[in-house]
């Protein structure tokens, strides 16, 4: 019997301004990444409620991404430096319910970081890989 | 220490009834024993010395129901309002839930709470009536008799830890206001951050897998004071229990503490009402040790007007990568 390959699902938020561009880049710059990133195109980073995040888990994702402008460059002037704020306190948050955290992470990519952006989804990617299925967050009313 | 007993709230709230200064007194009302009192609005001094009640079951945080009876009752409404209520009085006032000018607060003096569960614990079933009027409890019981338990073994949990007794909003004052207390608050948050992550998810599967999603702690909590809840929305699939799996309920917990993270007062009510005693104020403290740690000092309704960290930034917070490292854990 053959053994399927594990595939992960992965959600990355990307806002509009910075991130999804920088995503553009990359595909511009025939720099691969792997296809089990599923972008998220948010206006701004700060736009990601932490019930999307948990959401996603939910519905059967094994890792969330959130990338937004460097802090200081928000389209929006403080929309990062939300994001910021409320992701530290949501991961500590996870981390204290004993979910692991290398399922979760924000990163700055700028529209000028295509290498940035592929390289961040390959580690990222292979981080969650290593974990194997997301069971802890997951909801079995909402799979499929 | 003079201890406040009920004639002296009733004969103070009488007198502001009569003399016009309010024209409702919102307190705590007899139940069928000593140990359910529930919050009541009282319209005439006969309701008071029917049924109003101060003693050490009178754990209710009056200052939630102030946002609906302020709408509904013209004139001023009198509030009694224990040390850590008077915490959310000011959050709910930094947030413009009510008029300040349409409330009358009067601080009372507050000896700790206690829990009627610890009590059962000791004493046993069939409680019939509690004498708290000295620190030795005395528990008459329907079948060991009378049990004598000392106050301090059965304190409620909040109270265990009590971060204050000092009275941060009132009018005027019944009896003492004492000052803040470094009380441990964060020990348990501690002791769950030093296990293991696995040991950590069985101890919540195990606590939060109990949950029956009544929603009491939303109810109960004076920071949640959404006209519309999300978890409301029948649209969502998860607005209430089924049971599909042993550990469903986590995005509830982790949502409830996490909307109210920043603006938590700490006064317990969520793990209070709680009919299944989940410690749902290890979710709110953590958040609470969380935004002491990384962004300073803040004890939320300290005073009024004061900013949550969570609407608040500076350009040199942690970044979320960081906070593991700075635990001394491996990334």
């Amino acid at each position: 019997m053959q053994v399927k390959e594990y595939k992960p699902l992965i959600v990355a938020f990307c806002c509009n301004w910075c991130s999804y561009a920088g995503a553009d880049l990359a595909g511009n710059n025939r720099l691969s990444y792997p296809a089990e990133v599923k972008i998220i195109k948010v206006p701004c980073s700060c736009r990601v409620n932490p019930m999307f995040i948990l959401r996603a888990f939910q519905r059967g994702a094994d890792g969330v991404i959130i990338c937004g402008c460097h802090p200081g460059d928000c389209h929006y002037t403080s929309g990062n430096y939300y994001t910021r704020r409320r992701m530290a306190a949501l991961f500590s948050m996870f981390d204290y319910l004993g979910i692991e955290k290398e399922r979760t992470r924000v990163e700055w990519v700028s529209a000028a970081e295509g290498a940035k952006f592929a390289a961040t989804m390959n580690d990222f990617v292979e981080k969650v890989v290593s974990l194997g299925e997301n069971k802890r967050l997951e909801d079995l009313r909402c799979k499929k | 220490m003079q201890k406040i007993t009920t004639q002296m709230l009733v004969e103070r709230a009488t007198a502001l009834l009569n003399n016009g200064t309010v024209s409702a007194v919102l307190g705590w009302k007899k139940g069928e024993y000593d140990y359910d009192v529930t919050p009541g609005v009282f319209k005439s001094a006969e309701e008071l010395s029917e049924a109003f009640v101060y003693g050490d079951f009178s754990a209710a945080n009056l200052s939630k129901y102030l946002i609906k009876k302020t709408d509904s009752i013209t004139g001023k409404i009198l509030v009694f309002l224990k040390p850590c209520d008077t915490y959310s009085f000011n959050q709910l006032l930094t947030e413009h839930r009510f008029n300040r000018e349409s409330v009358y607060a009067v601080g009372v003096q507050c000896g700790g709470m206690v829990d009627i569960d610890k009590i059962k614990s000791i004493a046993g079933d069939g409680v019939l009536s509690v004498d708290y009027s000295s620190d030795e409890l005395v528990v008459s019981t329907l079948y060991n008799g009378d049990v004598k338990i000392e106050k301090s073994r059965v304190l409620a949990e909040r109270c265990v830890n009590c971060k204050s007794k000092k009275h941060v909003a009132y009018d005027e004052l019944l009896g003492e206001s004492g000052e803040e207390i470094s009380s441990g608050r964060f020990d348990e948050v501690e002791r769950l951050e030093s296990m293991t992550p696995d040991e950590r998810f069985a101890f919540w599967q195990n606590e939060l897998s109990r949950c029956i999603r009544c929603n009491a702690c939303r109810d109960a909590c004076p920071a949640c004071t959404c006209e519309k809840c999300v978890f409301d929305n029948p649209n969502s699939g998860v607005e209430n229990k089924s049971p599909a799996n042993s550990f469903e309920e986590q995005m509830f917990h982790i949502i409830r503490a996490f909307h109210v993270a920043g603006r938590c007062t700490d006064c317990g009510e969520c793990s209070r009402v709680c009919p299944q005693n989940i410690p749902l104020h290890l979710l709110n403290r953590k958040f609470i040790k969380d935004m002491n740690d990384f962004y300073g000092e803040y004890q939320a309704g300290a005073e009024v007007g004061s900013r949550a960290p969570l609407v608040n930034y500076t350009a040199e917070d942690i970044e979320p990568s960081d906070v593991f490292n700075r635990r001394g854990e491996d990334a």
